[in-house]
């Protein structure tokens, strides 16, 4: 991607992306018009935005080369109108050469965003409030709804109020099982849900590695839960490694003017986030896993576009080897490159031993769409990224909001634990 | 432009799903989403609405998940306009998408009850409930978003500016 240099006093990261889009230098709470450099949607919003389309009488889906599609959503298809919908989006697809289709089992559409398209410094939208999920790798990515989905394919362009940029910075090094999810759930404890309402998050991470890709995805991908308006990390040293081992590309760099103002800032020590859980009806309400220890657990989801990584799987099978699970436990990988990969580090195998049931790549139990829909009254433990109100089936159902370990070491004891336990 | 109605009001934080449950996201019919608006809280919601209400919301009205059926189901369903303390970002860009009046108005859940008559000027932010002697002031929406409403969505409004 080229840049072209936009005059301008000293810029956060935000505001160097959304000035190289629109064309002309841009300050906090201005609207504006920006091109887009990608498009993303999925089977159950992807006929939707066709819908818009065809209405203002397009037999085609226009700049399909900045459109990604993924079906993951409703796959494989549980009923007809799922099966319908996606043949819907499969043929208008292949007609308008949209090269970039994933169709049922390639992933879920935020996983295969961050392993084969975004790049830093990308305008991102997608029909999908996770599409933030994208901020991992330092773009500006904002889920919208169909009709402006459907509007920024027609015109190439879409509008944005431009954001306060907020300053989050992470140092020193996570305690064991602290993964991503426990920084996300902190932040929420700390700031609750409606803080960042038109912010947009800048991540500092002072040791790279420390803080991987996998960890990052899950907290842009929980930026949409901050209400932030866009929650990007800005590249460094893992991103540049990340685009080079994972996709053998070597991408451009970006990052903030050293002197950017920020409307604030917030430090956060690793070494003090605790494992965290949130607890229903609401994201932000976050308490300290100790709080709710020994609860009973019907249903375990190790999974979802939040927590379904390699990393993830790996501290499943970590705690589950040589061990069974005493609650149903559901493991989806948010890929089939991570299913892959997984298979060949012999996770799925441990993962199946322990009497999990593991299967390609699906939203499923995440949106109470299949693969373990909440029964009434069930308390389920699903590293997802909502618990809303029936989110996951019955609406009498309560999901407690995890990480990768917290999830593992409750399906192996079927209650609420801590990693340590299984010692 | 102006809106008028009885109230209903809600807390904070009604989510999308809450709005309009996963399970009816395969249709984008008006009519049938209409039926199903606000399920979970109230399954009765659509009948209440049906004479034309203006809701009255707490914070982050329509957070979570990008589904624009949740604009659609609530206008199909008589809402007239959304006065919130605030809302989610996507869902306002949505409601406005479907010529479904939304305003931020940071007080408003102090000032307003269950059953009031209410009368809203989008286009000057002025609120008045008159049976109650009240009049407050929001904040007014941008002139492209007053058109936007006006042409009854973002399409009508792309089609009118063509
Ligand atoms: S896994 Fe859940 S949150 Fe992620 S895209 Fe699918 S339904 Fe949405």
């Amino acid at each position: 991607m080229k840049y072209e240099v936009i005059m301008a006093g000293e810029q956060t990261l935000t505001e160097k992306i959304l000035s190289r889009a629109a064309g002309k230098a841009v300050t906090p709470n201005d609207i504006v018009e920006i091109s887009v450099d990608l498009i993303g949607f999925h089977d159950l919003t992807g006929f939707h935005v066709i819908e818009v389309i065809e209405s203002v009488g397009y037999k085609y889906i226009p700049n399909p080369e900045k459109l990604v599609i993924a079906f993951d959503h409703l796959v494989p298809p549980p009923d007809v109108r799922s099966a319908e919908i996606q043949k819907l989006v499969r043929e208008l697809a292949r007609k308008s050469k949209v090269l970039n289709f994933h169709d049922v089992g390639d992933g879920i559409l935020h996983q295969l965003l961050l392993e084969k398209y975004v790049e830093p410094g990308q305008v991102v939208v997608g029909a999908d409030s996770h599409t933030s999920t994208a901020g991992a790798l330092g773009a500006f990515a904002q889920g919208m709804g169909a009709t402006d989905v459907a509007a920024a394919l027609l015109t190439g362009k879409t509008w944005v109020s431009v954001p306060q940029s907020f300053k989050v910075v992470l140092k020193g090094v996570p305690k064991k099982w602290v993964t991503g999810k426990d920084v996300a759930l902190e932040i929420l404890r700390e700031f609750k849900a409606d803080y960042f309402n038109g912010m947009s998050l800048e991540f500092y991470v002072e040791k790279s590695s420390e803080f991987p890709m996998d960890y990052r995805a899950t907290v842009s991908n929980m930026g949409i839960e901050f209400n932030a308006d866009s929650t990007l990390f800005v590249p460094d040293a893992e991103t540049y490694s990340y685009l080079k081992n994972e996709r053998g590309v070597e991408c451009k760099m970006i990052s903030p003017d050293k002197n950017a103002s920020y409307v604030d800032e917030h430090v956060i020590d690793l070494k003090d986030v605790d494992l965290l859980v949130a607890a229903p009806y609401s994201v932000d309400n976050v308490k300290g896993v100790r709080e709710v220890e020994g609860m009973e657990v019907d249903m375990v989801f190790i999974g979802s576009c939040t927590n379904g990584r390699l990393s993830d799987l790996e501290i499943a099978a970590k705690m589950m080897k040589g061990r069974k699970v005493r609650s149903r436990c559901v493991v989806i990988p948010a890929s089939r490159k991570v299913f892959n990969k997984a298979l060949e580090l012999g996770y799925i195998q441990t993962l199946v031993s322990a009497g999990c049931v593991v299967t390609f790549s699906t939203c499923g139990p995440c949106i109470g769409g299949h693969f373990g829909v909440a029964g009434p009254d069930e308390v389920i433990l699903s590293t997802s990224n909502r618990n809303f109100k029936g989110r996951m089936g019955s609406p009498n159902s309560k999901t407690f909001l995890v990480g990768p370990s917290v999830a593992a070491a409750s399906a192996v004891l079927g209650k609420v634990s801590e990693p340590g336990e299984l010692q | 432009m102006i809106v008028s109605g009885r109230v209903i009001k809600l807390g904070d934080k009604i989510d999308t799903d809450l709005i309009i449950p996963a399970k009816h996201l395969k249709y984008t019919d008006p009519q049938y989403l209409a039926q199903h608006v606000l399920e979970p809280l109230d399954p009765e919601f659509h009948k209440k609405a049906s004479k034309g209400v203006v809701l009255i919301a707490g914070k982050l009205f329509g957070m979570g998940s990008s589904r624009e059926q949740a604009a659609i189901a609530l206008k199909a369903a008589g809402v007239k306009a959304v006065l919130a303390e605030s809302f989610a970002r996507i869902f306002f860009r949505n409601a406005v998408n479907n010529g479904l009046p939304v305003m931020s108005c940071s007080k408003i859940t102090e000032f307003v009850v269950d059953g009031d008559y209410i009368s809203v000027n989008l286009s000057t932010g002025e609120v008045s409930l008159p049976e109650k002697g009240i009049n407050l002031k929001c904040k007014e929406l941008p002139e492209v978003v007053i058109k936007i409403l006006s042409s009854g969505g973002l399409i009508e409004y792309l089609k009118g500016v063509k």
